[in-house]
């Protein structure tokens, strides 16, 4: 059993790589980047899953953290000649203008970076519970928003940064995807996923089991802060152009509306649905044209798609307040038994412990 | 020296004196029990203890060392777990995990080692292992390990709870309302368990209850709560033939 399932992981992993390298090659342009996407999303929803879906904390700070990963990750990618055309209105900060780094070392800083602040606001903002949590954050970022706008020589304000070197390829979107991926199951897996997951279940009975909720949930926010400003830094990379207005609440909405849909607290969900949600927006954008429904001619209404999305949600908060996979989990053995059970025909029903 | 002593503590939320000038000492390996009416105070004596609540005045030493004021974690960690009166189990886990959890706070590895599984976690991990069934074949669990832990019966999850306090390697357990809800054959079997627990795991063991054949039958000492005061306290005996306790259970008699 064992040795089959390391076999069809190998398998997979040199399915996607090819998949990858076919990918790289053939696709045009507007693919490739719908691909980014997907697996950019898939980093941002697992590392917003650790946080809400997996320690029940109801955080909706996510754009904030991924702001700064975004613009550190860009400055520290840009030439000293590309920062120079960007602050035209004030000169950068001397110190900010020399320094770049390689592109992973960028990626490290980002998501380091985004964990000290999340840090600095989780210390005071987690001491509160449920809904004022998630106001609490939800203020935190939006005032690194404002912040942002606001620190001219740093962030070049309002004007925001283009030209962003486009470092962000097929193999560095996956590759961070597939680490994230390993490095929260792993987590969640470990002894301090379960005091995580401790926390999610009943606080009081944590911490009567001895769970320091304050170390635990600083510890969760810390490392998912950590991959949102990854996230962030590998979105900048990609769009080549960002400013404040990019990471307003509806980036957050975006990402919430993933784990959601996916089913709070299952990593396989996440991921499932950071490419269904993602690609579905593209998808969908023919709403955001002027099109006819035959009796009715509707005119373009930017933002249509994404009332597609709030419908869905509505559904799922209503119908399948567990999403797509609930709290379980991808396992070959389900796969196989499914299989079976298609051969078979009328064979016996999956046993309950057939998604683990 | 008392195991636990409780020193004069009293607690108000606002105006209402939940408990008043409560004292209690709680010798090495004997059970005691707390009685009292519904709305006596028993819990949140439990809760101070515990650290859930802070005293508005007075002190509690574990080992001659002051408590007071310390998170419940903490003072789960140096020895002192409980169980709940209404069951709070981690619902959506199953049976073994909610074991495991309780083995947490003892864990030296740092999180790079655990999410790596370096060596020292791996072994660590395995103790764990080993140690939570252990329990849960003590507790008549083991065969339940992969259940969700809200889909036990009732009775069952009582004994999860139990077992997860064993789990955090206690000196003093605190139950509040072992037997709540069992029959009366089934509560003399708790009996028996909870005496069986002291001696194996070496507890001093102090309970909440309501069923008086548990307490009479089990505790060395009773002290009897009404409206968050020490009305009496002393063996079964002394209890039973107490003036005060019959009039806060039953009642006086306007008449008399």
């Amino acid at each position: 059993m064992k040795k089959r399932n390391a076999i069809l992981t190998i398998l997979s992993i040199l399915f996607l790589i090819a998949f990858l390298y076919y990918a790289d090659n053939r696709f045009n342009a507007y693919q490739i980047r719908v691909l980014n996407l997907c697996a950019i999303y898939a980093i941002l929803g697992l590392s917003m899953n650790l946080i809400n879906g997996f320690t029940g904390l109801f955080c909706l700070g996510h754009a904030g953290f991924m702001a700064i990963g975004a613009y550190t990750s860009a400055l520290l990618t840009m030439p000293v000649a590309v920062k120079d055309q960007n602050f035209f209105l004030a000169p950068i900060n001397e110190a900010l203008r020399t320094v770049t780094l390689p592109y992973p070392a960028a990626l490290l800083v980002a998501g380091i970076l985004a964990a000290v602040f999340a840090f600095l606001i989780g210390a005071p903002v987690l001491r509160l519970r449920g809904d004022y949590l998630g106001i609490a954050t939800l203020g935190f970022a939006e005032i690194i928003r404002i912040v942002i706008t606001n620190l001219q020589t740093i962030t070049n304000g309002a004007l925001g940064l283009k030209a962003i070197p486009a470092k962000t390829t097929l193999w560095w979107s996956f590759g961070i995807a597939a680490l994230t991926t390993v490095v929260i199951l792993l987590l969640i897996k470990s002894s301090y996923g379960r005091a995580f997951k401790a926390i999610r279940e009943d606080e009081v009975a944590a911490e009567a089991m001895g769970v320091s909720l304050f170390r635990h949930k600083v510890l969760s926010f810390v490392i998912g802060a950590f991959f949102a400003g990854v996230g962030g830094g590998l979105l900048g990379n990609l769009l080549g152009a960002i400013n404040p207005l990019l990471f307003r609440f509806t980036l957050t909405f975006n990402i919430l509306l993933i784990i959601v849909l996916g089913g709070m607290g299952s990593i396989t969900g996440t991921v499932i649905s950071a490419f269904i949600v993602t690609t579905g927006l593209e998808f969908l954008r023919f709403l955001d044209q002027p099109f006819s429904l035959g009796f009715v001619q509707v005119p373009g209404i930017a933002g249509l798609r994404m009332v597609v999305f709030s419908a869905l949600l509505m559904l799922v908060v209503l119908f399948f307040r567990r999403g797509l996979m609930g709290t379980n989990e991808f396992s070959w053995d389900y796969i196989v038994g499914l299989f079976k059970n298609m051969c078979k025909g009328t064979g016996k029903p999956l046993s309950k412990g057939g998604i683990k | 020296m008392a195991h636990l002593r409780i020193d004069a503590i009293t607690k108000q939320f606002g105006g209402l004196t939940a408990v008043k000038d409560f004292n209690l000492e709680l010798q090495k390996g004997e059970i005691i029990a707390l009685i009292g009416p519904n709305g006596a105070g028993k819990t949140t004596a439990f809760n101070m203890i515990t650290g859930v609540y802070e005293p508005t005045r007075g002190k509690i030493f574990f080992n001659g060392k002051e408590i007071t004021g310390l998170r419940p974690d903490q003072i789960t960690k140096l020895g002192i777990a409980r169980t709940f009166q209404n069951i709070r189990l981690f619902r959506e886990l199953n049976v073994l995990d909610n074991v495991l959890i309780a083995n947490h706070l003892h864990l030296k590895s740092n999180l790079f080692e655990a999410v790596f599984h370096l060596p020292r976690y791996k072994n660590e991990n395995r103790e764990m292992l080993d140690k939570s069934m252990f329990l849960l074949e003590k507790l008549g669990l083991a065969d339940n390990r992969n259940d969700k832990s809200n889909s036990l019966p009732y009775g069952k999850q009582r004994r999860l709870e139990i077992a997860r306090a064993l789990a955090t390697n206690p000196e003093i357990l605190l139950l509040d309302e072992p037997a709540a809800g069992m029959n009366p054959s089934e509560a003399e079997d708790l009996t028996e368990f909870i005496k069986q627990l002291r001696d194996d795991f070496d507890l001093s063991i102090f309970l909440i209850e309501h069923h008086m054949n548990v307490v009479m039958g089990i505790s060395e000492r009773i002290y009897v709560l009404d409206y968050g005061i020490t009305i009496a306290q002393g063996s079964p005996y002394e209890i039973q033939n107490n003036q005060r306790v019959i009039e806060a259970y039953l009642g006086v008699d306007g008449d008399a």
